[in-house]
This record gives structure tokens, sequence and C-alpha cells, in this order.
């Protein structure tokens, strides 16, 4: 690697290396081929997940319904494409949440150091060991009434659970940063401590902000079919679908593709971002590179 | 308003905590483990058997626990009670309440309701109400929904059922991750390493119930081996503690594989094999400790994970375990049966993580050293 272009930045150097992991590459072309056709496909091919047909209920795949119709006779192939984009949308959004909450509060730990960080971190190190799910349901409640069908919620509740990583590791950064050279030469000249951290010390740390916001995304979508399984998800996603296959599985008659095809749709996109996450990692992260 | 109040007031205390100076904070560390003992312990004995063992409790931790541990019990403590604090508040911000149902309660009867049950309008009160029943009273309070049964009697045979779900998937997950990772670690593209790989990808991308699901079709549909769900014999408790442990095994079998090949280069393993000796000897009495510490510190995450996947097995597979009745209290907005089923898990969460903490003071010398 040392052998590469000279003049490039780090970032670039590390997005080339990226290029040649070849899982990653494969793990980010699956994402967009997923998210491109969750997008346009519904509208293409104009798919309503949501038309009922009682006579064409429970059929297997066909050439007609390729993923088979559901109890209801929907065509499932438009709902579990209309699915995704809940599923991705849901982890893009909590995500970004988590990754604002996150980050600020790592920084400011890290910046301002010693008892603060302390105090702050002792907070985090608490929340940490706790069962999330609790906070997510509670806050899914008060929600439940006032917004039917309405995507804020999820987001809220899902990325102020999620931020605690992000935070840790934005804080071990930001301290090291810290003490280095050109962030006492900035403070010297007089910079205030909020330039400082925005102009000098937050974009050395976009790599590692880009690598764990990826991985996050992953978990936080399984964290939302968690909640479309117990019953307080909002909307039309994998994970509701997941779970409505789950519900149908009897000892009399199998209806597996409903359960085979969301499963199969979930897995991937999270088998995918998680090649990525790792991908990204491997290029971007310095303390991780061996 | 005054709710956001009390709550910033809370944050602020416990902050605080960081700064106790050490000879305090032996003291205070001790007072609240034995508060702590002495009112759990007195579910099970009596307020003189709880008393009694509270002191008892708060007497050893001052003669045997290290500062380390004291300093974490002063921060956790607060912690817990700040926590069923925002608990309650989160209740009562959600619509509805426990006396609304389908038929329209008229005002008074509501009141009489709530004077009964002990739920004013106020969360502040309610809040005062419930934290004088557990410290005075002794009892986790009534539940709303279910007549005439107390949390406590609702709680008591839900917990050994979550709770040996819980400790079979957390034992299952270490042992399978820790194999599978110190193994791949050790043979890079072996058999053992793809097994491991193959092992975490399936723990990380699909989640739990959707294993628990696929498990249920091969083991019980299919093959006929076991049980659908639902509980009684330790056949019913195989699959769902599976499901539960394979996303967290996936994560330790991570942890230990990068930890033992970075312990693999350093110097005191080359010093173990230049002083000749055997393979397995530089293994198990050297390398392994310092694989197993990456572990022991995922370990309080990890809890918490099998905790969360715990809701949506215990649905799944129809175990009457505290998960289910932590959903149903909170869809039915039964307070003070969410508040009963928070506090214990909160309470094993917080307590298995003071023992990770003693794991890792007896594992890592130099956290040892930290006795005042």
């Amino acid at each position: 690697m040392t052998a590469d272009n000279a003049s490039s930045s780090p970032f670039r150097l590390g997005l080339r290396r990226l290029a040649r992991n070849r899982v990653a590459v494969l793990g980010a072309l699956l994402i967009v081929a997923m998210s491109v056709s969750c997008l346009l496909l519904p509208l293409a091919l104009g798919l309503d997940p949501d038309h009922t047909a009682p006579a064409l209920r429970n059929l297997p795949p066909s050439a007609r319904f390729w993923f088979g119709t559901d109890t209801l006779g929907r065509d499932l192939f438009a709902r579990v494409l209309v699915g995704g984009r809940t599923s991705l949308l849901v982890g893009l959004a909590s995500t970004a949440v988590s990754v604002l909450v996150g980050v600020s509060y790592g920084s400011i730990a890290g910046f301002y150091g010693g008892k603060v960080d302390e105090a702050m971190m002792r907070l985090v190190d608490f929340l940490y060991g706790l069962p999330y799910m609790f906070l997510v349901i509670l806050i899914m409640l008060m929600f439940s009434e006032t917004a039917r069908g309405e995507m804020l919620p999820v987001f809220l509740a899902l990325g102020l659970v999620q931020w605690l990583t992000m935070a840790r590791i934005v804080r071990g950064q930001v301290l090291t940063l810290r003490r280095q050279e050109f962030v006492l030469a900035a403070e010297l000249l007089g910079a205030s401590d909020l330039r400082i951290l925005l102009r000098h010390v937050l974009p050395n740390v976009v790599g590692v902000i880009v690598v764990y916001a990826t991985l996050m995304v992953p978990s936080v979508i399984i964290l939302e079919s968690f909640l479309s399984f117990l019953g307080l998800g909002v909307a039309l996603s994998w994970g509701q679908l997941v779970s409505d296959g789950v519900a149908v599985v009897n000892p009399i008659r199998s209806y597996w593709w409903l359960l085979v095809w969301p499963s199969a749709f979930l897995g991937v996109t999270l088998l995918s971002l998680n090649f990525v996450g790792d991908g990204l990692r491997d290029a971007l992260d310095p303390k991780a590179r061996t | 308003m005054s709710e956001a109040l009390t709550l910033g007031l809370g944050l602020a205390l416990l902050a605080a905590t960081a700064w106790c100076p050490p000879r305090a904070t032996r003291v205070l560390g001790c007072l609240l483990f034995g508060l702590v003992l002495g009112v759990v312990l007195r579910f099970s004995f009596g307020p003189a058997g709880g008393a009694l063992g509270g002191v008892v409790a708060a007497a050893l931790a001052y003669r045997l626990l290290p500062l380390l541990v004291l300093r974490r019990v002063l921060f956790l403590v607060p912690a817990l009670v700040l926590l069923i604090f925002a608990t309650t508040l989160l209740m009562y911000k959600a619509p509805g309440n426990p006396f609304a149902n389908e038929r329209s309660t008229s005002p008074q009867v509501e009141a009489a309701l709530r004077a009964q049950y002990g739920v004013p309008k106020n969360a502040n009160q309610f809040f005062g109400i419930y934290m004088r029943r557990l410290l005075v009273e002794g009892t986790l309070g009534p539940s709303i929904k279910v007549q005439g049964r107390t949390v406590e009697e609702l709680i008591a045979p839900a917990f050994p059922v979550s709770l040996s779900l819980g400790v079979l998937s957390l034992t299952l997950s270490v042992i399978l991750g820790l194999t599978l990772g110190v193994l791949a670690g050790l043979k890079r593209n072996s058999a053992a390493d793809y097994a491991s790989m193959a092992l975490a990808l399936i723990g990380i991308s699909l989640p739990s119930f959707v294993i628990g699901a696929g498990l249920m079709i091969v083991f019980s549909l299919w093959l006929g081996w076991l049980p659908v769900a639902g509980w009684g014999s330790y056949r019913h408790l195989l699959m769902p503690a599976v499901a539960l442990s394979l996303p967290s095994a996936a994560v330790i079998a991570r942890l230990s594989r990068s930890g033992i090949i970075e312990v693999m280069q350093q110097d005191f393993v080359r010093t173990a094999r230049a002083k000749g000796l055997p393979e397995s000897w530089v293994i198990g009495r050297h390398a392994l400790r310092g694989a197993i510490v990456p572990v022991v510190s995922y370990l309080g995450p990890a809890a918490a994970a099998i905790m969360t996947g715990s809701f949506v097995v215990e649905v799944l597979f129809a175990i009457p375990g505290m998960g289910q009745w932590f959903v149903k209290g909170a869809i039915n907005r039964d307070y003070s049966v969410v508040l009963g089923t928070a506090i214990v898990y909160f309470g094993l969460v917080i307590l298995f993580n003071l023992l990770v903490d003693l794991a890792y003071a007896w594992l890592d010398p130099r956290v040892r050293e930290d006795r005042a």
C-alpha cells in the first residue's frame, strides 16, 4: 500500500483498497441493486402491495405471481419490494439520527476530557449494558396513537438507542487527535473550541464514522423487524412480512414462500451491509488495519 | 415541566458521582449495596431477613469488594432509580391509561380506581408511591389489569423461566463462540475458520426469530424431534436457546478470533515458546487468557442483547417468561407490571455487569491493583 500514489489522501487510498476487496464490492453492488429495485420496480411494473383478491389466496410462486400470494391474496413480490423501502429507509434514517447524537456526544466528551469525559462516558457504559428494547418499546408506545402510519417515531426510537457505539468510537478518536500539534497550533492562534472541533478534529474522524454508520444500518433493520414481530411496527416492512410468514408456520400445510422470500431479502441485505462495513473498516480504520 | 427538572437533576446527581472521593465512595457504595440486597432479600425472607441480609452484605462489601466495583455500585444504584423514574415518565407520556377501556368510565369511578391502585394522574406522585411501596412495604404493587394479583406473584413463576433460558443462551453463545473463534484464529483458512465465519454470517444477518422459525420447521415439523413450542421439559428449551444465542455467539467468535491472532504475535508467547513449553501449554496457559479479555468485556452487552432477543423468542415459542409480561403490560398500560418486570430485568443486567467487572479484575492484574 505504500507503493500507492503518494499524492492521494488517506480517504482516497482507502477507497482504492476497498475496490480491491471483492466481497465488499459485491455487497455494495447488491445493496445498490436492492435499493433501486425496491424503489423503482413497484412503480415500473404497476404493482400494488395492498390489492386483495379473495380468489387468489395462498398461491405458491408462479409465472403470474413470482413470489406467490399471501393469506389475503396479495402479491408477495410487490409486498417484499415495498416492504424493502420501509426497512431500508428506517435503516438509513435511524442511523442518521444516531450518528448525529453519537458524534456530538462523543466529540464533546473526547474534546473536553477529564472529569467531563468520565461522567459522560459512565452514562454511555451504563446505557450500553441495558436491554435497549425496553426503551424502544416505551418510546414507540408514546407515539402509538398520535402517529399511526408515520415513520418518524421509529426513526427516533431506534436512533436514540443506537448512538452509544458511535459515541464511544468518536470519543476515542477525538481524545487522541486533541493532543496533536495541529490542534494545539489552532488553539494558539485563538480559534474557538467549536471551530477547532468542526474544522480540524472532526474531518479526521469522518472515515471511522462512515465505517461504523455502515455497520449500524443492519442492526437497526434487525431492531425494526423485532418491533414489527411484536406488533409494534408502523408500516409494511420486511420484518412485518417475515413475522406474517412465521405466523402461518403450521404442521398441516406449508406456505414456505411467505417466510422464505422476505427472510432471503432481509438476510441478503444485512449480509451485504456487513460485508461493505467490514470492507470499509479494513480500508479506512487505521487502528483495525493489520 | 417539573418532571423534566427532576430528570435533569437526577442526571446531574448521577454525573456527580464521578467526582466522589475514594473514601466516601467506599462507604456510600457499601451502604447502597447493602440497601439493594436488603430490599431484594425481603421478598424471600421477610423484613427481618431482609434487614439482616442487608447489614451483612454491606459489611462484607466493605471488607471484600475492590474500590473499582464499589465505584460502579455508587453509580449503578442511583442510575437504577433514575431508570425507574424515566420508565414511569415514558409510560405516563404514552396516550391512554390503565383505566380507559371500551366502556367509558365515569370520572368518579376512575378516581376511585386510581386511589385504590395508587395510580394518581401525576407521574411524580406515582413514582413517590411506587418507591415507597418498594422500599418501605417491600412489594411491587398490585397488577392493574390482572385482578387480585400482585406483580411479584405474576413474575415469580416467569422469572425462573426467563432466567434459565437467558443463562443457557449466554453459556451456549460463549462456549460456541469461544471454541470456534479460538480454533479459527489458531488455524486460519482451515475448516474451523470457515465454520466460524459461516456461523458469524448467519448470526449477524438473520434476526433471531427467523433463525427460531427455521429451527422450528426443520426440527419440529420435518424431523419431529423437538416440541414446536411451549414450556415444560429441557426439550422445550433447546431451540429457543440456540436461536437466542447465535447472534451473540457470532460476535464472540469474531472477537476471540481477532483476540487470539493478536496475542499469538506478542512477546510473552514467543518467550513461552522459547522456554520450550509444549504448544498446548503455551495456548492454554498464556494465550487463551489474552483472548478471553475482549470476550469478557463483551459479556455485558451480550446479556443485554440476549434479553432483547428473548422478548421476541418468548413470543415465537410461546414461553411463559417475563418478556411476555413486559410486552403485554406495555400494550395494556399496566404500569406496575411494566415497572416490575423492568426492575427485575435492569437489576439482573446490573448484577451481571458487576460480576463481569469482578471477573475482569481477576483476569487483568492492572485493574486489580486499584484497591484503596
